[in-house]
């Protein structure tokens, strides 16, 4: 690793104040980043810990019923606390290991939206709103292709916002070497219709399958989506899996997804 | 540099850290602790497992400076106070839950936090929580027995694969 300094501010405001220097970087439980910087594959000039900022922390039920979880809340929180939403809470519980489940946030997750993560994929298909130092961002506005989000320089998600779905649940075919999802799918019905996201699949990065959504909206069953079919041309291949096998799997996660949650 | 401080097994700790210092690298390098390991340095392996404020992190994958002001616990505190083996010291050498003993340290740290929040584990939930600890000598099968064992189950129950 290069060196870097360090600073863990207390509050957002003093967090967006030290990200205004040149280089700096938000940490969030570091599971992505500290690898990364081991790799030397970035060089911050400073890393801002966000994870001493108390109004970033926790879980809790906002006014309309929804789920909101604070940025830099770890996955085994979310795990423990979010329970008014089980499908999210489910999530949470089988990302990575206990020990990175430990450290890892969902702030994290969502500003690196790996292609291969879990959390992009819960956010998305919940129409979670994505709530920064600065604004609001619809789920549909915020992921923008792999590794890039519609986050600003030096901006922090502070919040997740998460609608509680009629039913949902998240199905990951675990790439068995890393554990990420070679692919995974979370489906989740409201009362104005269903919404499917699809994350570990795509060049794109997580991506919402629309002739799902549409066939589940006239008919939650598995068997709705009989003769759907995703194309693998554009999906990932590599040697975990090539993008026809993912595309396969892309139906029989989603499948399995209605199954569970019908 | 910035100073650090924290509790470590229960006593002071202090030392300077640069920014990239590792927990992993400050336990063993300053404060001389080598009882964690550091096996893939990749957060794979698990060999490196401590607990900062009670619950399981990989310590190569967290910053010196971002423990501060923490308790941390590692192998080294785990003994009995007349420095007899623990519960799941002692189970895992009972049920030989070790042949080369590199995971042993995570492995143990990471038997600890899984029995502070259920104590009386199924396998299957054993096997789970062992997900991010990787051993290359026993087929974990001993390992997971003397999990049950410490967690006082019958050991006895786990069948050979």
């Amino acid at each position: 690793m290069y060196n870097f300094e360090f600073e863990k501010p207390e509050t957002v405001a003093d967090a967006v104040a030290a990200l205004g220097a040149e280089d700096a970087q938000a940490l969030g439980g570091g599971q992505t980043l500290i690898p990364t910087l081991k790799q030397r594959l970035a060089s911050p000039s400073t890393l801002v810990s966000l994870k001493n900022i108390a109004e970033m922390q926790g879980v809790c039920k906002g006014d309309d019923g929804s789920i909101c979880i604070g940025g830099a809340t770890n996955h085994a929180t979310v795990a423990a606390e979010a329970g008014d939403y089980p499908a999210l809470a489910e999530t949470a519980a089988h990302i990575g290991d206990p020990a990175v489940r430990n450290r890892g946030t969902i702030g994290g997750s969502l500003a690196n939206n790996d292609p291969s993560a879990c959390y992009p994929a819960a956010a998305l298909a919940s129409g979670a709103t994505i709530v920064t130092n600065s604004r609001e961002i619809a789920a549909d506005d915020y992921f923008q292709g792999m590794f890039t989000t519609a986050l600003e320089e030096g901006e922090i998600v502070t919040e997740v916002r998460f609608p509680v779905p009629e039913k949902a649940n998240y199905q990951k075919f675990v790439q068995p070497a890393s554990r990420f999802a070679l692919v995974g799918v979370f489906v989740a019905k409201y009362s104005d219709g269903v919404r499917v996201a699809i994350t570990g699949a795509s060049n794109d990065g997580v991506f919402r399958w629309a002739e799902a959504e549409a066939a589940l909206s006239a008919n939650f069953a598995p068997e709705a989506l009989d003769g759907l079919s995703l194309s693998g041309d554009d999906m990932i291949s590599d040697l975990h899996g090539t993008g026809a096998y993912r595309a396969h799997l892309c139906g029989v996660m989603t499948k399995r997804a209605v199954a569970a949650a019908a | 540099m910035t100073q650090v401080n924290m509790t470590v097994n229960g006593k002071a700790a202090s030392g300077d850290v640069e920014g990239r210092t590792l927990l992993s690298s400050f336990l063993r390098d300053q404060l001389k602790l080598t009882g964690t390991h550091v096996g893939c340095d990749t957060s794979q392996c698990g060999a490196c497992v401590v607990h900062v404020d009670g619950v399981a992190v990989k310590s190569c994958t967290m910053l010196a400076a971002e423990a501060d002001g923490a308790e941390v616990a590692t192998i080294e505190g785990q003994a009995n106070p007349d420095g007899s083996l623990n519960v799941i010291q002692q189970a895992f050498q009972d049920h030989h839950g070790l042949q080369c003993g590199f995971c042993t340290p995570g492995m143990v740290m990471s038997t600890a936090a899984l029995l502070k929040d259920n104590p009386k584990p199924t396998e299957t939930e054993v096997r789970a929580y062992l997900e991010g600890n990787i051993c290359r000598c026993t087929g974990y099968h001993n390992i997971v027995k003397a999990i049950m064992a410490a967690s006082g189950q019958d050991a006895g129950a786990i069948a050979a694969e």
